[in-house]
């Protein structure tokens, strides 16, 4: 990760910091969280390309139930009712389902980020019911609505489950207007290249999905691909990572700064480590304050108004219309 | 000048409006209204663009507009198909002209 991280240093023009600082914005502070952000851990049934963390189903990190029990437990005493689940495949997690039940018993409001192949994997025959059942928002991943591009990502023939999947979400009500069940696609670009406008991208995916499989959504999100972890290998592996990072710094845009997703969320790793983001974890980034900080030790009144760890990937989430967790952050 | 075409030149289009600012502006205005969506999707008017990239021989719109294209949504089965189009119109061009050809030939010899 080292070397990476060094590729992508060398890859800029002006270090991410220093862009901050000249534009008067530096450091970066964070305010009062409102969204708990849980890696419930790296196992996964895909394999993806693009992956930040390098999710697979070799991989065996996983959060314990007192890491989960300390997680619950913060949001209680800081009045966080926002979750937001996601790995590896979330659903995996032996307790994924215990932890659903608690945080809504608490009236907690809980997005699931599903990557869809879940939904046809065995012993996950009833997750569709379980989620619409639980109010959940699914937040499903889907590269492309033609078939050889999201392939192309995830793998071979893995379009077909995905398109499995939707419909599964849609026949339980998912996306449908009126069902109060929320559906959202995120929809990342297939290689290296940034994303278009999210209004344009999401009334192409509605009229394609619509006409080929008669596929409903909420909404669409687009997210900018962050170089970290194997997006950022295939960029230097391909040749594309200094004009890839020349673009992003390109359109380095200052609009998206007021709503940049690390400002109100925390993110916790699967060993309970606290970070700004999913991808400051893929880095081993922990927060600034101190020393890392454990969940069972965390306290609102010190993670309010901290600064947040910011490197030259954080160009990924600046750029042109902006790029978080819920999609654009800026017009 | 070792070379006509360099890749890092693309992303000096803007050094155009130096000596010119008034019409480059103007330029710039127009030209991102034009790629709104309109009657057409923004993928549409890439794909058109990616055509009209390939008629002109522009290895400068060729890059711009690939990633483009892509990046709203086409995929390489569309791209290619449209420049398909390109081709089809190009040959069908200099076919066409053949019309002429004979009626010249047809005004020089006996019928």
């Amino acid at each position: 990760m080292a070397a990476s991280s060094t590729a992508l240093d060398a890859a800029v023009g002006l270090a991410f910091e220093t862009r901050l600082a000249r534009a008067g914005a530096w450091p970066l502070t964070a305010a009062r969280p409102n969204l708990l952000q849980l890696n419930l851990g790296y196992r996964c049934n895909l394999n993806c390309k693009h992956c930040h963390l390098e999710a697979g189903p070799d991989r065996t990190e996983e959060m314990s139930p007192a890491v989960l029990e300390a997680a619950l437990a913060f949001a209680e005493r800081s009045g966080i009712a926002q979750f937001d689940l996601t790995g590896g495949a979330p659903e995996l997690h032996p307790r994924f389902r215990w932890l659903v039940e608690q945080i809504r018993a608490r009236q907690g409001d809980v997005i699931d980020r599903c990557n869809l192949a879940i939904l046809g994997e065995p012993g996950q025959e009833d997750l569709v019911e379980f989620l619409a059942a639980q109010r959940v928002r699914v937040a499903a991943s889907l590269p492309h609505y033609n078939r050889e591009m999201t392939d192309r990502v995830r793998g071979a023939g893995v379009f077909d489950r995905l398109i499995a999947g939707l419909k599964k979400l849609n026949a339980a009500g998912y996306g449908r207007p009126g069902s109060g069940l929320e559906l959202t696609l995120v929809h990342s670009p297939a290689g290296a290249l940034l994303p278009a406008q999210q209004t344009s991208l999401e009334q192409e995916f509605r009229t394609q999905l619509e006409r080929q499989h008669g596929i409903v959504f909420t909404q669409l999100i687009v997210i900018t691909n962050i170089p970290v972890g194997r997006f950022l290998k295939f960029l230097e592996r391909t040749g594309n990572l200094q004009p890839y990072m020349a673009r992003l710094e390109q359109q380095f845009n200052l609009a998206t700064l007021p709503n940049l997703m690390c400002r109100t969320l925390l993110s916790i790793g699967w060993d309970g480590t606290v970070y700004d983001c999913d991808f400051n974890q893929a880095l081993a980034l922990p927060i600034a304050n101190g020393a890392p900080l454990h969940i069972q030790d965390a306290r609102l009144e010190t993670l309010t108004g901290r600064a947040i760890r910011c490197r030259n990937h954080c160009y990924g989430c600046t750029a042109g219309q902006g790029s978080s967790c819920g999609g654009a952050v800026a017009e | 000048m070792s070379e006509y075409y360099r890749a890092e030149d693309l992303g000096k289009f803007g050094d155009m409006g130096k000596a010119a600012p008034a019409l480059w502006e103007k330029f710039n205005a127009w030209y991102g209204e034009v790629f709104k969506a309109g009657a057409l999707t923004e993928r549409e008017k890439s794909l058109i663009a990616l055509a009209v990239a390939h008629a002109v021989q522009c290895p400068y719109c060729i890059d711009a507009y690939t990633q483009d294209a892509l990046a709203k949504g086409a995929d390489v089965a569309q791209m290619t198909e449209a420049i398909h189009v390109t081709a089809a119109i190009r040959g069908g061009a200099s076919l066409v002209h053949g019309v002429q050809m004979r009626n010249r030939a047809g005004s020089l010899l006996p019928e």
